[in-house]
């Protein structure tokens, strides 16, 4: 019996099991549940064309603008609004209790107002005709610079005379989104609007003012809810079904394999930890699919160990030592581990390149399965089966499977 | 064992499941889901005990009478319409939850059409682009007619998943897609796995040796491995098809046929399909110098 490689194999298995027992709380906090499992709504909103307008990818980043307005009112706590292609924006509300309300928000137009303190309406959204941001010449702060239909413009200079000193706010729908104080009555239907931290927050601004109305019809494409008792439910059971796929492998692994099953089984913790580590630091989401995907990608994982398993027993069986059965083994193994890989990544990147929402999720959790499975299987499955033959704890080839 | 000499039996065994699928599809085609022809999905959670008729009453009261009503465990009914918007889709909530009992939402879905026909395509250009990647890869690292053999094994397993889900008419949803893009994925890799035996065996090749059993020789060295990696994909398959719940049902189905299909032509396929290209080659080239001589 080899001291020092004992110490080794049993240092590598503690380091892992530690690991497994310090990532746990992290990686479950960190991960973020996709709204299968934890309930919500998501909806695909489309802009509309029309003969005289084609949409555009401003009037899509305004519709976002005012979208991230009226979700923000509902209290979502990680609320997901964005543009997808030319024309379309995506809103997720995970954990939404009555998505009802938040499809009748995002489905109505907004109306832009001006009140006075004691909240009458003065001005209103179709009295301005543009609002654009930009820099004051004179001390160098962000401005945004509002012009007024001619109409507007009349009604602005007997609001802002009767009010000077005094402060009118600025509305989307029930949103106040500034409330400016008037410094002199403005009669040329010319106002500037100041205060603002930087150039990026009063362009912000002006995109809000100038959609007091949606700039293009927006039509619901896609719809989908999920019950929190089902998201529940969708969760237990897919924790479940890990368990015993896992369990599954585990079982078959050490029951067929022996003294590398073991190995393989600590290596594929190992794995796991990778796995789902990279995606709590990547911020994944974890959806129904993507544990579907991170199971899978176990059975990538194992298959290293299996193929690199089968060349170790070919090699004892031409008469080689233990010893050079595995490094012979590994070496073997190494390009058709590294080609089989490379062909079933190309699948999942078009995958990932093509798919949305939960199956891009899939492809994402699969694809770092497979990255990480060649990295566990060529280093560290070899290392720890290294030091378990350098032990001279197991001297008897059958008990590797041979 | 004879692999690559009982080939035609193989080959005959696969024709024997794909052509009826051809022809179901070809017929019935596939049982769509709303998530490609576009509709409604309603999943309430009753509060006692329901029937389908009862249910359908209310249905066809409201002209939904094409629709489709399916009961599920723990007292779950799945509604599928055409699309519905807004106000048809809280009026029927309410008239069920009057007329019927009362009910939670679980789930409520909306397609649009313009989506569902971008899904189809998308698959479509995903498999082709993925072949494309892949037959350049194998190319590279093995030659063409290992790519070619490959390409076709696979389109075996789209087939066979894709046959299969026709004749049983079994709906389909997007996580199909992703389904049979995984299997073509699982299926490549198993496949891979003894042509790199086979290339390493043409390496060392033995002059008695014919090309036959050097192939043979190659399955057989493989197959344990590939009995044994498919074993534990099933293994998962399994578990989350009787353990992880309704949503993913579709999924696991689709990729259970489609990695056991890989397997089956991995092995039974791939190799001899790949034998046969040497072979023709073989026959071509003899020719040619008999040409010449």
């Amino acid at each position: 019996m080899n001291a020092r490689k004992t110490l080794q194999l049993v240092a590598l298995i503690l380091v892992v099991a530690i690991a497994a027992a310090l990532s746990f709380t992290p990686i479950q906090k960190n991960m973020k549940l996709g709204l299968d499992l934890q309930g919500g709504l998501h909806v695909v909103l489309q802009g509309v064309d029309t003969p005289d307008h084609k949409v555009t990818r401003d009037d899509m980043k305004q519709v976002q603008a005012i979208m991230e307005q009226r979700v923000n009112g509902l209290g979502v706590a990680e609320p997901i609004i964005q543009v997808e292609g030319d024309n379309r924006l995506i809103i997720e509300l995970p954990g939404i209790s009555d998505p009802d309300k938040a499809i009748e928000l995002i489905g109505k137009t907004a109306v832009l107002t001006f009140r006075t303190a004691d909240g009458k309406v003065v001005v209103e959204g179709t009295d301005l005709k543009e609002a654009k941001e930009g820099m004051d010449s004179r001390n160098n702060q962000p401005i945004v610079s509002l012009t007024l239909t001619s109409e507007g413009a009349k009604k602005f200079a007997d609001v802002t005379r009767a009010n000077v000193g005094k402060q009118i706010g600025i509305y989307l729908d029930n949103d106040m989104l500034q409330n400016p104080k008037v410094n002199e009555a403005i009669t040329t239907g010319q106002a500037q609007i100041t205060g603002y931290a930087s150039l990026d927050e009063a362009h912000r601004m002006a995109l809000l003012l100038n959609s007091g109305a949606l700039p293009v019809k927006m039509e619901m494409v896609e719809k989908r809810t999920v019950g929190p008792t089902l998201g529940a439910d969708s969760l237990s059971k897919s924790q479940m079904a890990a368990m015993v796929g896992v369990g599954l492998i585990f079982a078959f692994m050490f029951l067929y394999y022996r003294a590398p099953g073991i190995v393989a089984i600590v290596s594929l913790i190992l794995y796991s930890i990778i796995v789902l580590g990279a995606m709590a630091m990547l911020h994944a989401t974890l959806t129904l699919p993507g544990i579907a995907g991170f199971l899978l990608s176990i059975g990538v994982a194992v298959d290293a160990n299996v193929i690199i398993y089968e060349r170790l027993k070919e090699e004892l069986r031409a008469g080689k030592t233990l010893r050079t059965a595995i490094e012979e083994g590994f070496k073997r193994a190494f390009t058709t581990i590294l080609d089989s890989n490379v062909t079933t990544f190309i699948a999942v990147a078009v995958l990932y390149y093509l798919g949305t929402g939960p199956i891009r999720g899939f492809a994402v959790t699969l694809g770092i399965g497979i990255v990480a499975s060649m990295f566990t299987a060529i280093t560290f499955t070899r290392w720890l089966l290294r030091s378990m033959v350098g032990s001279g704890l197991i001297k008897n080839n059958k008990l590797y499977g041979a | 064992m004879n692999i690559i000499g009982r080939r035609k039996i193989w080959y005959a065994i696969s024709l024997l499941i794909i052509i009826p699928g051809i022809i179901s599809l070809l017929l019935r085609g596939l049982n769509l889901g709303i998530d490609f022809t576009g509709g409604s999905l309603l999943q309430f959670q009753f509060e006692n005990t329901v029937t389908v008729e009862q249910v359908r009453n209310v249905l066809d009261q409201s002209h939904l009478g094409s629709s489709t009503i399916q009961l599920s465990d723990g007292n779950n009914v799945f509604i599928r319409t055409k699309p519905m918007d807004e106000g048809e889709r809280s009026k029927l909530v309410n008239d069920i939850k009057s007329q019927v009992g009362n009910l939670t939402v679980q789930r409520d879905e909306i397609v649009g059409p313009v989506i569902g026909k971008e899904l189809a395509q998308k698959a479509l250009l995903a498999l082709a682009i993925a072949s494309v990647l892949i037959i350049g890869y194998i190319t590279v690292r093995f030659e063409f007619k290992f790519a070619i053999a490959a390409i076709l094994a696979l389109m075996h397993d789209v087939f066979v998943v894709v046959g299969i889900f026709s004749i049983f008419q079994i709906e389909v949803d997007s996580s199909f897609v992703a389904a049979v893009l995984t299997v073509v994925g699982y299926s490549i890799n198993d496949t891979i796995v003894i042509f790199d035996r086979i290339r390493e065996n043409l390496n060392r090749k033995k002059r008695t040796e014919d090309l036959e059993s050097l192939v043979n020789r190659s399955v057989l060295e493989t197959m344990t491995r590939s009995i044994n990696t498919v074993l534990q994909v099933v293994f998962v398959l399994v578990a989350l098809l009787f353990w992880g719940g309704e949503t993913t049902k579709v999924f696991t189905l689709a990729m259970l046929v489609g990695v056991v299909s890989g397997a089956y032509s991995s092995i039974f396929n791939a190799s001899p399909l790949w034998f046969d290209f040497k072979q023709l080659e073989k026959a071509q080239r003899s020719k040619n110098r008999a040409k010449t001589a």
